[in-house]
């Protein structure tokens, strides 16, 4: 059943990408050279009802939260590593599968050589554990919790800030 | 199915529905990269290659092993590959290409020079995934979504870094 809901999700997320046109090359770079933003609005907003929902139906008891570790080392020096992977094939993981279904048969390449990044860092995954991931190493921990505010209170000023940023995009013509 | 593009704001609020109910119905955040690294595990069981010397794989019970596949996770990108190619077929969009436009204008259309830069780009790219634990997607979408912390810095260094890569290649 776990795997036919994997299925559903996914076929559901990639439509939804597919007509919203953030798919290619041209987009996903065109938001990081900052000419289109279309990207960024599709992602933040998404964030925006998500983080409701997620917070609604926690409140509710319905389900439950899954934070990953916060590592200063690991996500400042992942994510820059990421970052330039990223810059380079100009397709993140999820979107490299969806950029295959439209026809950009260069994200191939790109989910190839992922799989080949998959196998690297197996071999170098002791010594990132032992020298960057216990960098500022930190658990599990949430914002709200770590600023000891209620996270209602943290959703509706992190929503309104990237509000004030779609504005600045559509002011802008980006 | 229109060949109109939905509206980005709409595509991000469907997008925040659909992981809302993925966690509600199916208890599954969603994420990507892992993915590509389990691949990777069983690529190199079918091989021959000793596995399990490699902590990563063994870790966690074998979360990153290639026992791990199939999984709810690989089944999503395939997912996202098929609803992307139906979605493209039904409106008209779909189009068979080696070499992106926006390439092409600056380095050439060489299908070859296109294609080693983006394998190059993919296997930095998770590295630097699994090393920072998570994708856009994961960090992103899902991590921001919880008010995490790593998801924050992540996202943050993910754009940063891919934005002064994008910088640096179309410099003029």
């Amino acid at each position: 059943m776990s795997l036919l809901y994997g299925l559903i999700t996914g076929i559901l997320f990639g439509l939804i990408m597919q007509r919203s046109g953030i798919l290619t090359y041209e987009k996903q770079i065109g938001a990081l050279r900052l000419i289109d933003m279309t990207v960024f609005k599709v992602m933040l907003s998404a964030i925006i009802v998500g983080a409701i929902g997620i917070y609604l139906f926690k409140d509710l008891g319905v389900i439950k939260l899954s934070l990953k570790g916060t590592s200063i080392g690991a996500q400042v020096i992942g994510g820059l590593i990421f970052g330039v992977g990223w810059g380079l094939l100009g397709y993140c993981p999820g979107i490299a599968a969806g950029a295959l279904g439209e026809g950009h048969l260069d994200a191939l390449w790109g989910i190839i050589g992922m799989v080949f990044g998959g196998a690297v860092y197996a071999v170098i995954y002791p010594f990132m554990k032992k020298y960057i991931i216990s960098i500022g190493s930190f658990g599990k921990i949430s914002l709200p919790r770590t600023l000891g505010i209620n996270h209602w209170i943290v959703i509706v000023v992190f929503s309104i800030l990237i509000v004030v940023l779609f504005r600045l995009f559509e002011k802008k013509g980006l | 199915m229109k060949n109109k593009t939905l509206n980005p704001y709409v595509a991000g609020a469907l997008i925040g529905i659909l992981l809302v109910l993925s966690v509600i119905v199916a208890g599954k955040y969603l994420g990507a990269s892992t993915t590509f690294a389990r691949g990777a595990s069983v690529i190199e069981k079918t091989v021959g290659v000793d596995y399990s010397k490699f902590d990563y794989f063994t870790t966690k019970k074998g979360k990153y092993g290639p026992g791990s596949l199939p999984n709810w996770q690989l089944m999503y990108v395939i997912g996202i590959a098929l609803g992307a190619f139906i979605a493209s077929k039904l409106s008209g969009t779909f189009k068979a290409k080696t070499v992106p436009a926006m390439w092409k204008n600056k380095f050439g259309s060489s299908s070859l020079k296109r294609g080693i830069v983006a394998f190059i780009g993919g296997a930095i790219g998770l590295v630097g995934a699994r090393l920072a634990g998570g994708c856009p997607t994961g960090h992103g979408l899902s991590g921001l979504s919880q008010l995490a912390v790593s998801g924050f810095i992540a996202l943050a260094f993910f754009v940063i870094g891919a934005a002064i890569t994008a910088r640096m290649l179309y410099r003029r």
